[in-house]
């Protein structure tokens, strides 16, 4: 392993079994995410994306594959049998600002929960500390005594940032962490998440279906689909030559607002189907079924990994 | 992060300061429905007579044995406000001492229920899908689906009739209604994100059950308390009126109307006294829950 | 001109308190025309729609104003007139198909009945074969294939984009002149969000009705409108032709959006904007923005300010421009 992955995953697997049948969320994924950077993991509703983070927090044990940490931790253990440090150094941000806070706790209490699990800072400093997170995070020391409701959703989600950056962490998981923010809200935390990553030398993984968002913090870029895993590039590249057909479908669908943001998206294209039910996933290919450029081997056999150039891996027959 | 020169007492006083707003909101929330507060005042005027009974009864020797026979079946009058039975003791006097074991009762069996009720609530919730939360629903389900009634009852008459072991067989089939209504809340608020982020940063099992769990519901099993304070008068009365509670002379709400229903209708005022007051008591306690539950709903 | 509203004022009233949420709205859709409102969640854009068609809360007080429609006053009409205008010339589009099917009847019950009534409304009493031809028709503007299949489906056993064609099928089926859609594909995935836009950018331009479409999504309003209103907090901030609106926004409110929102084509967002919508138990006397403006001046605080024409198709009502 290299030595500038921070996590690692090979082969990862879950399934849930449901009254419908084995719904396969995820389905043998592999990716690196390297110290420092904030690499963008997207898909639609079903794509198990949230699933993967939510693998890496230990809320479920996978059912196959490897997840290692900075080389040392076998995060297939559960949440409550991993090591404190471990539990310190990956935190995690919801999506619904309106549940990510316990309604009945202060903003003081939320953020300070952590400092006290892992002895930050000496009892007596707590408030100060508190303070000085929410002023990190841009908000002032008045909201130590708030409670949840008596705050909009940006700040909420502000609120969530300083209670994870709390206990200093190393990886955070930013599950959704802007989607359910009206855009006023949401531009105040995007800025926050790029100044505090920038500042703290964080990582982060982006679980998002929004594509522009990740183009404003992310360095890479993967996309999923059906749980498997079909392109994967810098940022940059990815917005320029997207490669896959379901990623030029999604970059396609994008409502943009300006001429420069219609330029970008790519042309001959057409959104056309819906996801197919992932208790049944189609054969070959899972994106075959919608994709105008489907050939007879794509409903048969997985495409290959296709190494394009430097980072840039397209999983698809058409580039065979 | 730079450092600050605020310092820790500011906050500490902050805290003080937003605590005192806190309840002082809440005050507000209960003060605004006039009826609640009517309940609060019976309430508190019944348990300054139930406390200082001895000073407050015109009659304080009649609430237990004491047989005047010259004063039996006197209707009420300026020296006795609510007659006299048929021994000659003062009714007015043994209903003042009947508040005094009323709430008792309450107290008693509120006590024992609600903890254990909410705390096996809290753990069979909380360890969803383990022996534990089968074991505690199963065996609260077994005391549910007994008739409350029949089983204080039939409790109530293996041991021996008084008023403690009346209330041991009441608080017996009550604690499953508390497991029920803190299980239901807690398998629900059980995988919200908030109490998923406690845990992931590490907080204990005792953090997550009672400073994030119990909180929230808080309001919710409040209400029930005080809506279940006059239930448990009610039961109480019931048990004593069929005579498996407190026993003559014991000055019991409901064993002096069993006792006195037996001079109905002639002298009315005998179990008019009694009976009125254990309205009395299960009104007040309704419109203090009505206040309250407008106090947590208005949050 | 088919829609005009004008200085409309609605109230939600409590048991404790009355909320002043829409504060003397104005609004004009010409036939034919695509109208816009964009605003943050909780500006009162929903409540703007449900009283065009009077099918607000119980609570809800429309205290003034009025909404003239083909000349009449919709808020003046008898159950019975505005009945007929419901039945064949508004539809509406609702933001969440789930709660807007009901979920105990199939498809086909809930689809004839909105067939029948406005076939009856036109005077004729139509065959369950003429209903189940008009059904067919409407599935087939809507594209849903399978229609037999989804007319004897349930609500719950269709797909969240199928249930949204089921949605604007209905509404088409009422919908002879206008039709309002609220946020129509929120709760949807990018994919099937474009091709439920596509489909009612198409079917309006066909069937040549006016809409009024309700988001907050920018880009949405972007691509299917030719004039916008920017609301916040119950008051309209600006209103101008589509490009004009997103080129140059004058108003800070819209300017502060616009810069909010992020772009494919470059890095960087603006500031966002700070605070969060005022209470409306006690909105601000003036500029309802006001508390969270950048440019806030001292008569901005207690003066409302009017509607400043800038050009032919520009209005903003701001203090700046006075």
């Amino acid at each position: 392993m290299q030595d500038d992955v921070i996590l690692y995953v090979s082969g990862l697997k879950k399934y849930f079994n449901t009254t419908e049948g084995v719904v396969r969320a995820v389905d043998g994924i592999s990716f690196n995410v390297k110290y420092g950077e904030t690499l963008a993991l997207v898909g639609e509703s079903g794509s198990g994306k949230t699933t993967t983070g939510h693998v890496i927090m230990g809320f479920y044990p996978p059912d196959d594959g490897k997840i290692i940490y900075k080389n040392k931790y076998e995060l297939s253990v559960p949440m409550k049998k991993r090591p404190l440090e471990l539990k310190r150094d990956i935190q995690i941000v919801f999506q619904d600002p309106g549940t990510s806070l316990n309604p009945k706790r202060l903003v003081k209490d939320i953020i300070s929960l952590p400092l006290l699990i892992h002895k930050i800072v000496d009892k007596k400093k707590i408030y100060e500390r508190v303070a000085e997170l929410l002023e990190y995070v841009g908000l002032s020391e008045e909201f130590m005594f708030k409670y949840p409701h008596e705050l909009g959703g940006g700040e909420k989600q502000l609120v969530a940032i300083a209670r994870a950056l709390a206990p200093q962490p190393s990886f955070i998981i930013l599950d959704e962490s802007t989607s359910a923010l009206d855009v006023s809200s949401q531009a105040k935390v995007l800025n926050t998440l790029v100044k505090i990553q920038k500042e703290l030398r964080l990582t982060y993984l982006l679980i998002t279906h929004d594509l522009g968002v990740v183009r404003n913090i992310s360095q890479r870029v993967m996309i999923m689909y059906l749980g498997k895993i079909y392109e994967e590039a810098p940022t940059e590249k990815f917005f320029k030559s997207p490669m896959h057909p379901y990623t030029q479908m999604l970059l396609s669908s994008i409502p943009t607002l300006s001429e420069e943001d219609e330029k970008i998206k790519p042309k001959g294209i057409e959104s056309i189907g819906e996801i197919p039910s992932a208790v049944k996933p189609p054969s070959g290919c899972r994106f075959h079924t919608r994709c105008p450029f489907a050939k007879p081997i794509c409903s048969q056999q997985d495409p290959p990994d296709i190494v394009l150039d430097s980072n840039h891996i397209v999983r698809c027959w058409l580039y065979e | 992060m730079k450092e600050t020169s605020t310092n820790e007492v500011r906050f500490l006083e902050l805290e003080k300061k937003v605590k005192r707003e806190n309840w002082r909101r809440m005050w507000f929330r209960f003060r605004k429905s006039k009826l609640s507060i009517v309940g609060l005042s019976i309430i508190l005027i019944l348990l300054l007579m139930a406390i200082f009974a001895e000073y407050i009864a015109p009659y304080p020797s009649h609430a237990g044995l004491y047989i005047a026979f010259k004063n039996a079946y006197k209707p009420p009058s300026l020296e006795h406000f609510l007659g006299t039975d048929m021994y000659g003791r003062d009714v007015f006097s043994r209903v003042i001492f009947g508040f005094r074991y009323a709430f008792m009762m309450i107290g008693l069996v509120l006590l024992l229920v609600v903890p254990t009720g909410v705390v096996l609530g809290l753990i069979a919730g909380y360890y969803r899908g383990t022996f534990i939360e089968t074991l505690i629903v199963r065996l609260s389900d077994i005391f549910i689906s007994l008739p409350p009634l029949v089983l204080a009852l039939s409790i109530a008459s293996i041991l021996e009739p008084n008023i403690f072991n009346a209330m041991m067989a009441v608080s017996l089939m009550w604690w499953p209604w508390y497991v029920k209504l803190t299980y239901s809340m807690t398998v629900s608020l059980r995988n919200e994100p908030f109490i998923l982020a406690a845990e992931s940063q590490g907080a204990s099992t005792l953090h997550i059950l009672f400073r994030e769990l119990l909180p929230i519901q808080l309001g919710t099993i409040l209400t029930k308390v005080t809506l279940d304070a006059g239930w448990v008068i009610l039961i109480g009365a019931a048990i004593s009126f069929v005579g498996l509670g407190a026993q003559p002379p014991t000055p019991d709400l409901g064993t002096m109307v069993s006792e006195y229903s037996k001079y109905l209708p002639e002298y009315w005022w005998m179990s008019l006294g009694p009976a009125a007051g254990i309205v009395l008591i299960i009104l007040a306690f309704n419109l203090l829950g009505d206040g309250i539950r407008d106090v947590f709903a208005g949050e | 001109m088919l829609l005009k509203i004008d200085n409309l004022y609605v109230n939600y009233r409590s048991y404790w308190y009355t909320l002043k949420v829409l504060n003397g709205v104005w609004l004009k859709v010409e036939r034919g025309e695509r109208v816009g409102i964009i605003g943050e969640s909780g500006s009162g854009k929903t409540t703007l729609l449900k009283t065009i068609l009077r099918i607000l809360p119980q609570n809800g007080i429309i205290s003034k104003g009025e909404i003239i429609y083909e000349g009449r006053n919709i808020l003046k009409l008898s159950d019975g007139e505005l009945a007929k205008i419901r039945r064949r010339e508004i539809g509406m589009i609702f933001q969440d198909p789930m709660a807007a099917l009901n979920p105990v009847f199939k498809i086909r019950d809930q689809l004839y009945d909105i067939l029948k009534y406005r076939m009856m409304a036109e005077g004729r009493n139509p065959s369950s074969k003429e209903l189940y031809e008009e059904s067919l028709k409407l599935f087939n503007d809507v594209r849903l294939p399978d229609p037999d299949r989804v007319l004897e489906s349930y609500p719950f056993q269709l797909s969240g984009g199928m249930r949204q064609r089921v949605m604007i099928a209905m509404a088409l089926a009422s919908a002879g002149k206008l039709l309002l859609a609220d946020e129509p594909t929120t709760n949807l995935d990018v994919t099937i969000q474009d091709q439920i836009l596509k489909l009612i950018h198409r079917l309006v331009i066909e069937k040549n009705l006016s809409t009024i479409l309700v988001s907050h999504a920018l880009g949405m309003v972007y691509h299917m409108t030719d004039k916008v209103y920017v609301l916040y907090a119950g008051d309209i901030m600006e209103e101008a032709g589509t490009k004009e609106l997103f080129n140059k926004p004058k108003h800070p409110y819209t300017q502060l959006l616009i810069a909010s929102t992020p772009r494919l084509s470059s890095i960087g967002v603006g500031e966002g904007i700070k605070g969060k919508l005022p209470d409306y138990r006690n909105p601000p006397a003036g500029c309802r923005f006001s508390p969270r403006c950048p440019y806030v001046m001292d008569k901005c605080i207690n003066t409302k300010p009017g509607r400043i024409q800038l050009n032919n198709e520009h209005v903003v009502s701001c203090h700046l421009y006075d």
